[in-house]
């Protein structure tokens, strides 16, 4: 059993299904952990889940990168921590400078609210390890700015480096320009930084963990971490990339 | 104490969804002549008088904007003239309706 930190923010609206998932379907240790903490002590792995942390003013996820709780979680991804953002999650990582690039409203210029397929472009993060390279995994998306964007050299850095870790695909797992739903620069669904352990995508995992709403492929991403930091704790595991 | 205005602005280039949704609705109003629209933000900080451009600078770049997608001009209270206005020359105000 792991232990898991959900951080909760003023407006995050996805942490109950965090909770709910990981707590009650995958049967871990959950610690809620408020935006003013200032340790995330005994965690094995953090979540920042969607929402409109503090409204979303000024830009989204711009305040809360700034809030008390995010010094501890970027000494715990400094350490090496698995840290996942999902949708606000991943806003919030961006302009906390944790992972690299920026959001942009969606090019339809509408909220999107649907079901996504992307691919695994890496499995060298804790949430995509136990994941083949190319598995399409079926999620809901629900967001208005989730259009990825990385300048010129950013993104070639990002691509060399293999820190694209999902990209927007059709059922078959083309990465095709109409399975893209809010103009992401090269289809780019999520990120991760150049260590692997922390990793940010739009799509809502927690909201695709069961059969009964329509798709289980998210728990994959968390029992993914959980193996990942089995296998740490059993201290066999190599680092995930050459740097750390 | 001074006011100090930060209009903030979305580097050439990007994309700006906003400006092309605000953009249909001035057409969809008669506006055709309007060509483009870019939507930004304007901030205003109250600050003490010898404040220094490099610190304004540096919120911005901390915070303020998001210096991977977005830019910004810095307006001090002697750029404007008695009004409170900025002194950027602007179209004289049509007559009438």
């Amino acid at each position: 059993m792991m232990r898991f930190g959900i951080v909760i923010f003023p407006a995050s609206n996805c942490d109950r299904d965090c909770v709910h998932v990981l707590r009650t379907v995958l049967g871990h240790d959950v610690e809620e952990v408020w935006h003013e903490a200032g340790s995330l002590d005994g965690v094995d792995a953090v979540v920042l889940p969607g929402g409109f942390a503090y409204g979303d003013y000024l830009r989204a996820g711009a305040v809360a990168a700034r809030a008390p709780v995010m010094t501890a979680v970027r000494a715990f991804a400094r350490a090496g921590g698995p840290v996942l953002g999902v949708c606000n999650g991943f806003q919030i990582l961006l302009e906390a400078g944790l992972l690299p690039g920026a959001m942009l409203r969606n090019d339809v210029l509408r909220f999107r609210c649907t079901t996504v397929h992307v691919r695994v472009e890496s499995t060298q993060t804790p949430f995509t390890r136990s994941l083949r390279d190319g598995q399409v995994l079926r999620m809901p998306i629900a967001h208005g700015e989730g259009n990825y964007f990385a300048p010129g050299a950013m993104l070639a850095a990002i691509e060399e480096a293999g820190q694209v870790v999902f990209r927007y695909c059709d059922a078959q797992g083309r990465v095709l320009p109409d399975a893209n739903p809010n103009g992401s620069i090269r289809n780019v669904a999520g990120v991760c930084n150049p260590a692997g352990n922390v990793v940010g995508l739009m799509p809502h995992p927690e909201r695709a963990s069961e059969e009964l709403l329509g798709s289980d492929d998210g728990r994959l991403l968390f029992e993914s971490a959980v193996m990942w930091l089995e296998t740490r704790k059993r201290s066999l595991v190599t680092p995930l990339r050459g740097s750390r | 104490m001074a006011t100090v205005r930060i209009v903030i602005t979305l580097k050439p280039g990007v994309l700006d969804a906003q400006g092309q949704a605000v953009h249909q609705g001035l057409r969809a109003l008669g506006y055709e002549t309007v060509s483009g629209v870019r939507v930004g933000k304007c901030i205003e900080i109250t600050v003490p008088d010898q404040t220094a451009r490099d610190d304004i600078d540096a919120m911005c770049e901390r915070f303020l904007a998001n210096p991977l997608i977005e830019e910004w001009r810095i307006e001090r209270d002697q750029d404007r003239d008695g009004t409170g206005r900025s002194r950027v020359p602007v179209l004289p105000r049509s007559q009438g309706s």
